[in-house]
């Protein structure tokens, strides 16, 4: 029991870093070392006995406005590539411990991916760059200011000839402030841009069809026809989030507007693809080459491809209510093309608008280039890389590392002491988004101010602070800084409300970019469409991103939406593929490109293209922690500059030696039991017009239950699920969920409480995906709680079978029993594994476990509890909406509904009523709490259907079902 | 042949069968009480200051929520701050030696280490403000602690105690405005000092998840 | 039926103690003996060694998961208290059967059983995950105010697995009082007098003794009988309760005593054969006791051939498609080799037993005898992993592959009951004298005209 969680009483508490001023803003007050020493004292009292310990209680000692014991949350923004999402940080006693998206964001509308999730994780990770380094050798930390002083005045008289600044993408206007400032001060100096996950050919794009750079951004709520080419606007790149929310409520199942549908063409499964109506394979050469037909065929030329033809003739019959979406990974000739295309069709202007380039109109690949041959020409003698990683993800083609070497003075400020900083003369601990003061950008340019939640663990400090060391003496902070940009110099009352209200919100209001008036010129756009016969296809890992987060353990073991690999990424290629190298999964093939080699393990995913071979990027760090270093292959260097995303191969040949994956799906049939079941427009038509009798539930001998209150259900809405993953690690962070590793993960023992199954219909070369989340089904007839012999899975009076951890014995009974098996067993003390974050860091009202005990969820009772003290206490019940589950609050696509079936207002009464509601293995007679929506589809009747058991069974009817209720209540 | 063991040694073989048979059983009986037996009666512990709540609540009338100023809206009912001792004793006993540690901790801006009388396992979810709203009197499980000179556990915290009040919470229950008065519920429920709030079924108040989660 | 005799060769009253108590007392220990003694204690060495590294790590040093969340630790609980029945069937329903010839053979298959349920009783406990808190499932006032889940079948366990054990060990006891007796006055130290007398419990043959002596052992007799039944019947429901395809089937307790039976003889006989080679004993355990055992075995083993047939049959005939993937996936799943294997160790092969010669022949009992006992615990693998592995949702299908610690375990445990059973041969007479004499004196009361 001593392993158990403290609760927050024990916690010191002057642990809390923050003390507010009168305006209630935090500024800091903890020195790390401080910290460290009460996270320790955390630590000793957190492994006290259960009898008696002798336990302190250390109060204050001069009061804070927040009581003991009660969550905050404040407003705050992260950036990925440049672009904020808006988030609400969760802070018990000041240690920040979960992030929410911001409803009030319009790339959050209170979403999150699973990168702001894991962003908690990052900040406590304890292998983040801790002190000023010089050549590796830790400094004072005045050190680098000394060192700066001479060679600024020497710079500031050679008017910065020779200082350069190499940054990422970035959308601060503080920071760009800052920039022209230094500008002022250093004429001759230049910045640089460089972002692995670049942007450049859809700007190259629009150059080219605009005469200047500009950025779409969709309105997907508006089209009934989208076609996208090799575009994952659902899964990755700024607003993706707000988009997956829009493109998904249109496929709700409703009369008007009508369900939308979606062609996709794409090299390799994305989540976009699998959400398709019509998905083709198809390597990066035939998708431009459907691009191109779809051109012709929209400017009336004939075209044989019958799909092609198909979205063109939708297309048409849908003038100015339909789009055509562009990948990044398009040649620009490509994206040109696409914006001509949508302009004919009426999209530009409605559907699709444009805004300037929210990070500027920059070329890294250019930029970059430009800066390595300065360097490797000896014009760099002073260079500030402010965040990334270029030495790790440079282009294969650009020597940067050794060009890197010849710089005499180089820092890097960023969060780890990372390949980068091995190469660079000086390293500089980087304080982390929830540490320190910034402001950022939206894709649609609205603007966030980033406010710290906590005391810099490791010490460091931001870029803003890093810059003011090359300018001029300022007054005040960062605080003041960020202040100033957004309110000028005013100090009066007024202006202090609307800073407060700027940092309650989380936004600065009406910031968002006005579109730009571009018309599209004439011009022939023919993207390159010579076949090559390997081609690979370069990706951003689904939870590693560029590879910054590979030192996050909870980001590893995510398994990959189609692949369901964890801790690993591998070459992927399609069944023939891989028939033609004779290769299996496990195998190794060794990949050349330029003349760089790289060794990668073979797994065998359906619907990839065949002759290409996708090579996620990301893994394979040097230097990035214990957890991350050595994990997986490195596949920037086989990247050339000029074709970031797919590149023809030199050679591609099987190599001995196996490899050992670990995945947590074994089987992707569903062996016609349907647990997802699919459904068309026009049957579901039927259904909601004339709902067929409901059968009757089975019979059963057990008595009924009554519930008093309330009784919470959920409904999971498969026809918006888009296989994100955001659920599972939003409930890991929410919940204490422990990682377990790749060797665990192996023996299947992973722990997330709500899983995504992914299922394949159909043949292995143009299978249809399904994804069906799978938490706790809290049946009513629950086979867990007949076995348990201790009673330590009970069901309460609100109809959750609520596990009592301390309890538990661990015979585990009640997981062989669970049809659904969404039990998670804790074999080993994973709570105790390296990676896992500190004590400090986990939710304090969800107790910790240890071995031996089982765990699942519970529909993040510590929730309802908290809503229930509070309306308990206000004496009135709980509203509709007032619980909102982990899983619930990140859904990007909001395809979970939960709540109080009691009242037959609620919204999930209301889902459940819903014709296509539908419990998972409801012949078992176990009645779940937890019902499904089916998936609707719109597939287009013109399109031939794919070959093979495509919609096999009585899957596409939807048997109705009454969500298993028992007794009154 | 020889008996091997003599009538004597018989007997007292049969003796000590018996003798075992008793020392075992008082033993079991001993340890259980010992280990998980209610205790109710606890020590005082040794407190950095030796602070009377007998003398600031029974003699002074402080009200409790004062120094313990959470106690309604949070799960925890708040230890006071140094700060809060100052605003009393920066005018009061300045010159005591015992409230040296408060007025160390006021110059350092360390905080005062105190020891903790009520302690449950972590597992145990416990939340003052709900007791207080629903009007279940401190007295109900801190016992009269305007006479106690150095506060003690008067309740064994013991889950089978918890339950007792939570399948029958009626009896503990009081004017929700009543609440901080020191006086045995018994009392106040006789001179009409009825509960004014209402409560969840006794069903749900001894669900596990209640308090466990 | 008295045809061949239940004790060969021309053996006296005094002759039949001298023998048997000699081994005890007097007869110089045989080199083979020692050998056995220390191999098994190695291996019961490494047990206990793994017990301590399972309880500092946790149960996932096995190999156990979700879904298989069971494994060996399961099945080797139901397969020791498999052979844990063998022992108290012989000494009680053959007794109420009046069936003479258990006489010779009941003693030691009854220390068998005891050592058996003994070693199936440590299971669960290693099983669990928390086994500090394992004495949670045993009813008693607490200050959680809160009762065991009675309607787990894992709580009927406990009590059916302790009564068993309870009564085994007193029936047993009871039966040996007149030989201690006999130990005691024959023995060659005082400390050895003084041990076996103090467990004789004064016992001095008088007819008043041996009026009270047959009367407790009869009504114990008749006390053990229906637990024989009962244990594994309410350990079968650990699994015909759960929900599992291949779990959930209503033969289970019939089909399960029946394999304990099979099982129990098979090491009764395992047992037997060497015994009575290395000690001489082949007049007292003759041919004709082997030949009877076979015959049990044979018995036994067609009712769980007959249980195969019908989970097969019902499976398809209920046309629930759960159930006729379970029997599919037994079939031609990743685990066919062990579905295959336990047919053909359990039907086929012991059909051998139809035949005389093969009952006749010690090479060839002993043989099938170690075959049976594969088969059966190849079949309670069978039932716990398989069934687990592929249940309803696809998604969640998985498989078990063991880890050293889950083997160690399982041959430690062997090796641990083996030991147990050479120190019994040594310290109390493997042969029960009395009755002996008494089938020596029934012989001459036949003989009399």
């Amino acid at each position: 029991m001593s392993e158990l969680r403290r609760t927050f009483e024990e916690m010191p508490q002057q642990a809390v870093p923050l003390e507010r001023d009168a305006a209630g803003q935090p500024f800091i007050r903890v020195t790390r070392r401080e910290f460290l020493k009460l996270s320790a004292a955390a630590a000793a009292l957190a492994t006290a006995g259960c009898r008696g310990p002798v336990e302190e209680i250390v109060p204050y000692v001069n009061p804070r406005l927040v009581a003991p014991g009660l969550p905050q949350f404040f407003a705050s923004a992260m950036t990925l590539g440049g672009c904020a999402t808006g988030v609400l940080v969760e802070s018990n006693m000041g240690r920040p411990t979960k992030i929410e998206g911001n409803p009030s964001h319009p790339a959050s509308l209170g979403s999150t991916s699973v990168f702001e999730q894991a962003a908690i994780l990052e900040l406590w990770d304890p292998d983040r760059a801790s002190a000023l380094a010089m050549r590796g050798q830790p400094q004072a930390s005045d050190a680098l200011q000394t060192a700066l002083l001479g060679r600024m005045q020497r710079l500031e008289q050679r008017h910065g000839e020779g200082l350069r600044i190499l940054m990422r993408y970035e959308s601060s206007p503080t920071l760009a402030a800052q920039l022209q400032a230094l500008a002022q001060r250093f004429p001759a100096m230049r910045v640089h841009s460089w972002e692995p996950l670049h942007r450049d050919h859809s700007l190259q794009g629009a150059r080219l069809a605009f005469g200047r750079a500009v950025e779409p951004l969709y309105r997907f709520g508006d089209a009934d026809v989208v076609v996208a080419f090799g575009a994952d606007f659902v899964g990755e790149g700024p607003g993706h989030l707000r988009y997956a929310r829009e493109f998904m409520d249109r496929r709700r199942y409703r009369e008007n507007p009508p369900v939308n549908r979606l062609y996709a063409f794409e090299p390799t499964p994305t989540l976009t693809g699998a959400i398709a109506d019509h998905r083709d394979a198809r390597s990066p050469a035939e998708v431009a080459q459907a691009l191109a037909q779809l051109a012709g065929a929209l400017g009336g030329g004939k075209v044989d491809d019958p799909m092609v033809a198909a979205a063109a003739r939708d297309l048409q019959a849908h003038r100015g209510r339909c789009v055509v979406v562009p990948g990044e990974a398009l040649a620009p000739e490509a994206h040109a093309l696409v914006h001509r295309m949508n302009a004919q069709l009426g999209a530009a202007g409605t559907v699709v608008q444009y805004i300037a380039p929210i990070c500027g109109d920059v070329d890294c690949t250019r930029s970059l280039q430009e800066l390595v041959a300065d360097m490797a020409a000896g014009r760099v003698d002073t260079l500030l890389i402010l965040g990334g990683n270029p030495v790790y993800d440079a282009p294969g083609d650009i020597a940067f590392r050794d060009a890197l070497a010849r710089v005499p003075f180089s820092v890097h400020h960023a969060l780890r002491m990372d390949e980068t900083s091995a190469t660079t003369t000086w390293h500089v601990p980087l304080t982390h988004f929830l540490e320190h003061w910034s402001d950022a950008r939206a894709f649609d340019g609205t603007a966030s101010v980033v406010q710290p939640v906590v005391a810099p663990l490791h010490g460091g400090f931001s870029h803003h602070e890093m810059l003011a060391m090359l300018l001029a003496p300022v007054a005040g902070g960062p605080r003041d800084w960020v202040r100033a940009q957004w309110l000028g110099n005013a100090g009066d009352a007024q202006a202090g409300e609307r800073w407060r209200a700027l940092l309650r919100d989380g936004i600065v209001a009406d910031s968002a970019a006005q579109p730009v008036q571009v018309a599209a010129r004439n011009g022939d756009f023919t993207p390159p469409t010579a076949a090559q016969p390997w081609t690979l296809v370069f990706r951003p890992d689904q939870s590693m991103h560029d590879g910054e987060f590979a030192n996050n353990a909870w980001l590893q073991e995510i398994p990959r939406t189609h692949s369901k690999l964890v801790w690993d990424n591998a070459a992927y290629v399609s069944p023939a593929s891989a028939q033609k190298l004779g290769v299996k999964s496990g195998d190794r093939i060794e990949v050349a490109s330029g003349d760089a080699r790289v060794v990668a393990p073979v797994w065998i995913l359906p619907g990839q293209a065949d002759d290409t071979i996708t090579l996620p990027l990301g893994y394979g760090r040097a230097r990035v922690g214990r957890v991350g270093n050595g994990v997986g292959f490195d596949a920037y260097p086989l990247r050339p500059a000029p074709m970031a995303w797919a590149a023809p191969a030199r050679s591609v040949r099987r190599i001995e030696g196996e490899h050992t994956f670990a995945t947590t799906q074994n089987h992707a049939e569903m062996e016609e039991r349907d647990p997802v079941r699919r459904i068309n427009v026009p049957e579901a038509r039927e259904l909601h017009q004339k709902p067929i009798e409901n059968a009757p539930e089975p019979e059963t001998l057990y008595p009924g239950w009554t519930y008093p209150g309330y009784r919470w259900a959920m409904v999971v809405d498969l026809a918006t699920c888009i296989g994100c993953n955001a659920c599972t690690i939003a409930c890991q962070a929410e919940n204490n969920i422990p990682t377990v590793g790749k060797e665990e993960v192996r023996h299947g023992r992973e722990m997330h409480w709500i899983r995504v199954d992914r299922y394949y219909e159909g043949s292995q070369e143009r299978p249809r995906t399904h994804f069906q989340p799978v938490p706790c089904m809290q049946c009513e007839n629950a086979p867990c709680e007949l076995v348990c012999p201790v009673g330590a899975t009970v069901h309460d009076s609100e109809g959750i079978n609520v596990q009592v951890y301390n309890r538990c014995v661990g015979t585990r009974f009640c997981s062989n029993n669970c049809p659904y098996k969404v039990r998670r067993f804790n074999f080993l003390h994973y709570t105790k594994r390296d990676g896992e974050p500190p004590l400090d860091a986990r939710n304090p009202q969800v107790t910790l476990r240890m071995r031996g005990i089982m765990e699942k969820c519970n529909y993040c009772l510590q929730r309802i509890t908290r809503a229930r003290l509070e309306t308990e206490r206000e004496g009135r019940r709980i509203r509709d909406g007032e619980v909102v589950t982990a899983c619930q609050a990140v859904c990007p696509t909001a395809a979970i509904t939960f709540g109080d079936l009691s009242d037959p207002e609620s919204a999930v009464s209301k889902a459940k009523r819903s014709p296509l509601d539908y419990a998972l293995l409801r012949e078992l007679n176990t009645r779940p709490r937890t019902t499904y929506h089916a998936k609707v589809l719109n597939p287009n009747p013109d399109v031939p259907a794919p070959p093979a058991g495509e919609g096999k069974g009585e899957g596409h009817m939807v048997p109705p079902t009454t969500p298993g209720e028992r007794g009154g209540g | 042949m020889a008996q091997v063991f003599s009538a004597r040694a018989v007997l007292l073989l049969k003796l000590a069968a018996l003798g075992a048979v008793v020392v075992m059983g008082t033993g079991l009986i001993a340890t259980y009480k010992y280990f998980w037996g209610p205790d109710t009666v606890a020590e005082a512990p040794e407190q950095p200051i030796p602070f009377s709540h007998k003398h600031h609540v029974g003699d002074d009338g402080i009200d409790c929520r004062y120094c313990h100023d959470s106690v309604e809206k949070s799960s925890f009912a708040g230890i006071p701050s140094t700060h809060t001792c100052m605003s009393c004793h920066s005018q009061l006993f300045t010159d005591q030696k015992m409230l040296e540690p408060v007025r160390a901790s006021m110059a350092t801006g360390q905080p005062l280490h105190w020891t903790r009388v009520h302690t449950l396992p972590d597992f145990v979810y416990f939340d003052h403000s709900i007791h207080i709203a629903k009007g279940v009197g401190c007295i109900e499980c801190h016992g009269q602690v305007d006479r106690m000179p150095l506060v003690r556990r008067v309740a064994s915290l013991q889950m089978q105690w918890c339950l007792e009040c939570h399948r029958d919470p009626e009896p503990h229950r009081r004017k929700s405005s009543l609440v901080f008065v020191m006086r045995p519920t018994s009392e106040i429920r006789a001179e009409g000092g009825l509960p004014d709030t209402k409560i969840q079924s006794t069903r749900r108040l001894t669900d596990c998840s209640t308090c466990h989660r | 039926m008295a045809s061949t005799p239940l004790i060969r060769g021309r053996w006296g009253y005094a002759s039949i103690t001298d023998k048997i108590a000699d081994i005890v007392l007097r007869r110089p220990t045989h080199w083979i003996w020692g050998v056995g003694l220390l191999v098994t204690l190695l291996m019961s060495v490494f047990f206990f060694g793994a017990m301590g590294y399972l309880f500092t790590r946790g149960v996932g040093i096995w190999g156990v998961n979700i879904p298989v969340a069971w494994g060996f630790a399961i099945g080797n609980f139901v397969w020791w208290i498999g052979i844990g029945h063998a022992g108290t069937f012989i000494s009680a329903f053959l007794l109420l059967l009046r069936q003479k010839w258990r006489n010779s053979i009941n003693r030691f298959a009854e220390a068998m059983t005891l050592f058996a349920a003994g070693i199936a009783g440590i299971w669960p406990i290693l099983h669990v995950g928390r086994p500090w808190f394992a004495y949670w499932l045993v009813p008693y006032p607490n200050v959680m105010n809160y009762w065991p889940q009675w309607r787990s079948p894992l709580v009927w366990d406990f009590f059916a697995i302790s009564t068993y054990l309870i009564v085994s060990l007193v029936f047993w006891y009871v039966g040996l009082v007149p030989d201690l007796a006999t130990l005691r006055d024959r023995a060659t130290s005082k400390t050895k007098a003084m041990v076996y007398g103090f467990f004789a419990l004064g016992w001095r043959g008088e007819a008043r003794h041996w009026a009270r002596y047959e009367i407790a052992y009869l009504l114990l007799g008749g006390l053990a009988a229906p637990l024989v039944v009962s244990v594994h019947s309410i350990v079968s429901l650990d699994f015909a309760v759960g929900n599992t395809p291949g779990y959930h089937s209503t033969i289970f307790p019939p089909y399960f005593v029946a394999g304990a039976l099979y099982s129990g003889f098979a090491m009764v006989l395992t047992l037997a054969i060497p015994m009575r080679h290395f000690f001489g004993l082949e007049d007292f355990i003759t041919k004709r006791h082997l030949d009877n055992a076979a015959k049990i075995m044979l018995a036994t083993g067609l009712i769980v051939a007959y249980g195969y047939c019908m989970e097969v049959f019902t499976a398809f005939y209920s046309n629930d498609e759960y159930e006729i993937g379970m029997t599919m996936n037994r079939f031609f799943g990743p685990y066919a080799f062990v579905y295959w294997g336990v047919i053909t160790c359990n039907v086929v092969i012991p059909q051998l037993l139809w035949f005389r010669f093969a009952r006749y022949n010690v090479w060839i009992l002993f043989a099938l005898s170690l075959v049976i006992q594969l088969g059966m615990w190849s079949e309670r693998f069978m039932i716990v992993v398989t069934s687990l592995s592929r249940d309803f949702l696809p998604s969640s299908w998985g498989l078990f592959v063991p880890s050293i610690w889950d083997v160690t375990m399982l041959i430690g445990s062997i090796g641990f009951f083996f030991f147990l059973f050479l120190c019994f041969i040594r310290v109390l007479p493997a042969i029960t004298i009395f009755e002996m004499r008494e089938l020596k004196h029934e012989e001459l009361e036949g003989r009399q005209p």
